[in-house]
């Protein structure tokens, strides 16, 4: 960990790996972000209006209760359960199959601190990109419970709109913001510690990818309920 | 020079190396030799230092390895090359951007002056026209060949190779034998290679350390080893039917020479 944060030997080398962390662990995850987000987003506003919308509620229930959902959890710690699966997976099998071919050993006989090179432009990434995600997953949850209202007819869309804007707390925004972050560092310093102390072969790469995915799942869920009541 | 002083590395279950002594020279192929499993690995990675002696110092021209703290271990580090079995180029770089990264890294150049640096290395090792392509896209050789090139790209003065023949068919191995060979001379490195390959020691094997379970067994040069009346090394290097009918009619023209 210390190793981790130690001053990059060279900024413009670390920058050239931050871009290219922030490609391959950010801009890359946007298609799967806004996919999921979009169904997602449908899917609870369809559910909440047909299972839990009743005669003597407000008409705006629906609207109001899809946001908070994709607010307060959604968007923050179940996107980042499924952002563990999929970046955490990429860190730890890159790392690991680094170790095994020697591509670290090689760092370090050329005198580099190869886990300041290799990790910290992943954490760095992660934690900057997160945010965008996060906003891209409330907007796309949003744009798939309009569709619902649009394409579907399950509910008008004054009513969903009159939902959306309803009692509207800004800071639950920035709190799924916090967390996220929280969890961003949790899927790239778990995953890449998996990664990075790979003992053995592709098995061995396989199970520490498996078991990254598991710790930071496990982590993000545990967390979560702690900052949940902290920031709440 | 590199020497070794009553080295030892024991593991929890095993001690691998006992007490070696030796002395590696400025300018010439340096080869460890031995079976599998004899310690030639571990006594290498002790010598680059991905892992540390139980007992004895490595000292590379007087500096002490051994005792030396982590920023001195990563200066002196930088004064070594380093040629991995599996060539272990980076998997997200092209071949320049491979032998450019300890440039990149380490050295105070320009672009320009680091990119020309890096295309004289793949140049000299007639690698130039790939120089665009991925570390996947290469044969075995061709891979060895990037790898050296990274490794001399900071003209190192000390260059280790870790079975650099090992995958490769007994044409190629030649050319990375010459290879390694040639510059090693040009740049009056101290190489250290670790080997089993025969055509390597009697080709290029200038000092030759043979290592059996774990203890130095025998050292001296290629013209020697064929002469030598060690037993074990002799069990080692004439393994095969084929190279026993080889010593036999070399000691049988040996014989009738008047």
């Amino acid at each position: 960990m210390g190793r981790t944060f130690q001053r990059p030997e060279r900024m413009r080398m670390f920058f050239k790996k931050y871009y290219s962390e922030i490609y391959q662990l950010g801009i890359n995850s946007i298609g799967i972000v806004l996919l999921i987000s979009f169904f997602i987003g449908a899917v609870i506003c369809i559910q909440i209006k047909i299972n839990v919308q009743s005669a003597w509620m407000p008409l705006w229930v629906s609207g109001f209760t899809t946001r908070e959902i994709l607010l307060l959890e959604f968007s923050s710690s179940i996107m980042c359960l499924i952002l563990a699966g999929k970046v955490g997976s990429n860190i730890a099998s890159e790392l690991g199959t680094m170790r095994v071919t020697q591509q670290i050993d090689a760092l370090e006989i050329m005198g580099v601190n190869s886990a300041s090179y290799l990790i910290l432009p992943k954490i760095a990434a992660l934690v900057t990109m997160i945010p965008f995600l996060v906003t891209f997953s409330v907007s796309a949850g949003m744009v798939g419970a309009y569709a619902t209202a649009y394409l579907g007819h399950i509910i008008t869309p004054a009513d969903l709109t009159a939902g959306m804007q309803h009692d509207f707390t800004q800071w639950y925004f920035w709190m799924g913001v916090i967390k996220s972050v929280f969890f961003a560092f949790i899927i790239a310093s778990v995953s890449s510690f998996y990664g990075y102390f790979v003992k053995g072969g592709s098995i061995e790469v396989g199970k520490a990818s498996t078991n990254a995915v598991v710790s930071s799942s496990v982590l993000i869920l545990f967390s979560d309920i702690f900052l949940t009541q902290i920031l709440s | 020079m590199i020497e070794i002083k009553s080295l030892s590395k024991e593991f929890p279950d095993k001690k691998v190396l006992h007490g070696i002594d030796c002395r590696f020279f400025d300018g010439k192929t340096n080869l460890i030799i031995g079976q599998s499993g004899s310690g030639k690995t571990v006594l290498m990675n002790c010598l680059v230092g991905l892992l540390e002696p139980t007992e004895g110092h490595i000292l590379y021209d007087g500096r002490n390895f051994v005792t030396m703290n982590k920023k001195e271990r990563t200066l002196l580090r930088r004064e070594m090359g380093m040629l991995f079995q599996g060539s272990a180029l980076f998997d997200s770089l092209s071949v320049l951007e491979n032998v450019m990264f300890p440039l990149d890294m380490f050295s105070p150049l320009s672009y320009k002056d680091r990119k020309k640096r890096a295309q004289e290395c793949l140049d000299r090792v007639n690698l130039i026209d790939a120089q665009l392509k991925y570390p996947a896209e290469l044969s075995g050789g061709m891979q060895k060949r990037a790898a050296i090139a990274r490794a001399i790209s900071m003209q190192p003065k000390y260059l280790f190779c870790d079975e650099p023949n090992s995958g490769l068919d007994p044409k190629t191995s030649l050319v990375i034998d010459k290879l390694i060979h040639e510059i090693t001379v040009e740049n009056n490195m101290t190489t250290i290679i670790n080997t089993h390959d025969m055509n390597s020691v009697m080709g290029i094997g200038e000092n030759i350390l043979y290592i059996y379970q774990g203890h130095k067994e025998w050292q001296g040069t290629s013209s020697e080893i064929l002469s030598s009346n060690n037993q074990r090394l002799n069990d080692f290097i004439f393994a095969s039917d084929f190279s026993k009918q080889l010593r036999k009619s070399f000691e049988e023209h040996e014989e009738h020479l008047p």
